[in-house]
Formats: C-alpha cells, sequence, structure tokens
C-alpha cells in the first residue's frame, strides 16, 4: 500500500494510489498534496488505475483537498476508478463534485 | 498488521436454519484500525465458498463490514485498548447477516445528516453509515445503539 509521486511533463503532480485509500492511510495522502501545494504545485491527478478500495475516509480526504485545492486557484483530477470505486463515488453523488475520467491520460490531456 | 484471532465456526439451531442461516462465525477484535482489513478478509473469504453472490462478497460485505468496524473502533469504542469489538455473521447460501458490536455509549442512528444533500456534500465526513445502507438490503440497530446489524439476501 504506497503513493507514488511523479511530476509530469506538463506540470501536474501526479499520486497514484497503489492498494488502497482508507482510513489507515488517508493522512499521508492529505499531507502529500499539503506539502505539494505549500510548494507551488497546483495541479494534481489522483491516479486509482491501481486502487482495489477507498473507503469513506479515504472519500472524505478526497473532498477535503478538493476543496484546499480550489481555495489556492488549483485543480484537482481524478482517473482510473474501477466499476465498483466508481459506484461508490455516484452513491455518495461525489462523481458531482470531482473531474472524473475513465484514464490517467485523458485527465493529463484536459488540465 | 495480521489478526491474531480466528473466527469460531458453529452449526445454526434449525429455526435459523428455516431462515436461509445456516452457520455462525465469530470474531472478536481489539480496537486497532489497522486490523480492519484482515478481519473483513478472513470474514470475506469464508463467505465466498458458500454464498451464492460472489461480487456481493467482494464488494456489498466487504464495503459494509469495513465502514461498521471503523465506526466501532473510531467512535464507539474511541480506540480504547481496553474495549474490543464483536463480529458475529451468520450466513447460508442466499443470506448473510451481520452484527458489530462495540462497548461504547451508542449513537443516536436516526440522526445522521443525509451526505447526499448539496448541503452537505462538502463535509469531509458522514459517509460511512449512508454507504452501509446503500450497499445491504436492512440494517438493524440494537436500542443503545453500539450494534448495528446488516442483512444481504440473493436469490
Amino acid at each position: 500500500m504506497a503513493f507514488n509521486v511523479r511530476k509530469h511533463t506538463g506540470g501536474v503532480l501526479v499520486i497514484e494510489v497503489d492498494g488502497q485509500l482508507i482510513v489507515g492511510n488517508r493522512q499521508e495522502l492529505k499531507q502529500r498534496v499539503l506539502d505539494a501545494l505549500e510548494a507551488g504545485d497546483r495541479r494534481f491527478l489522483i491516479d486509482f488505475t491501481r486502487t482495489g478500495y477507498i473507503d469513506s475516509s479515504g472519500l472524505g480526504v478526497l473532498v477535503s483537498l478538493s476543496k484546499k485545492i480550489r481555495d489556492e486557484g488549483g485543480d484537482l483530477r481524478l482517473a482510473g476508478l474501477n466499476e465498483d470505486l466508481k459506484t461508490l463515488f455516484e452513491l455518495t453523488k461525489l462523481d458531482t463534485l470531482f473531474a472524473i475520467t475513465d484514464s490517467p491520460e485523458q485527465a493529463l490531456a484536459a488540465f | 498488521m495480521r489478526l491474531a484471532v480466528q473466527p469460531e465456526l458453529s452449526a445454526l439451531d434449525p429455526l435459523r436454519q428455516a431462515e436461509g442461516l445456516e452457520a455462525e462465525m465469530r470474531l472478536n477484535l481489539p480496537s486497532d484500525i489497522r486490523l480492519v482489513e484482515d478481519a473483513v478478509d478472513v470474514v470475506a473469504r469464508h463467505l465466498e465458498a458458500s454464498f451464492v453472490d460472489r461480487h456481493t462478497i467482494r464488494f456489498n460485505l466487504r464495503v459494509a463490514l469495513s465502514e461498521a468496524l471503523v465506526n466501532a473502533i473510531l467512535y464507539g469504542n474511541a480506540e480504547d485498548d481496553a474495549k474490543g469489538v464483536g463480529v458475529r455473521v451468520l450466513f447460508g447460501r442466499h443470506a448473510i447477516e451481520m452484527e458489530v458490536t462495540d462497548e461504547g455509549g451508542g449513537f443516536d442512528y436516526r440522526d445522521i445528516p443525509d451526505p447526499t444533500l448539496p448541503a452537505n456534500r462538502l463535509r469531509p465526513a458522514g459517509r460511512g453509515l449512508f454507504l452501509i445502507r446503500q450497499l445491504v438490503d436492512e440494517v438493524r440497530f440494537n436500542d443503545t445503539g453500539n450494534s448495528i446489524c446488516m442483512i444481504l439476501r440473493r436469490a
């Protein structure tokens, strides 16, 4: 279970969530994004291609990060959600709050 | 972190068997959120072989049981090491009844704001119980509000 962070050529900070985004690791993701925001990054893509599960705490962290990034004039996009994860976003109506694309490539092209 | 406790398995009485619930599994967890994933895996693994729909186990059961355990540990027991969480799962081929009980004082389960309302959508918390209600067929609480019973049925 890990977060792989890399800077894409277009200046977008890409964070891959490998495994799960849950109550036990959500603070680590939050801190990484907040540190990057503090360091001047404004465009973020969280890639869930290799993510099996996001719990309600994980959804909560995404909501809170989306607000902070927007407050700083930035942009957060999500990509690579499997069908079950998409269902969680739809049930909670968070699909209306986030810019979600099927693949990270689509998200990067949309920045 | 691996769960040290193994589940206790037993057969159910004829009355429950008539409701399609054939066996019972019990687990007791210390109040440590690092054990949630493992506890859910243990339950899911046992039920996958016998339940009619594998996706219900892998998605609905997994999400509902994880959320209930996290609620019990974080809010019910306030992560107090001295308090445990009891899991009792009754199961058959077409029905599952999962009960998660903590040692806290309970909460008012009738007074939970709808997280999908526009006014609540930006709140960082408050989606756990909502997801449980969406993903299982029936939810019941005991009077104290420290025990949740989640029921899944598939034809």
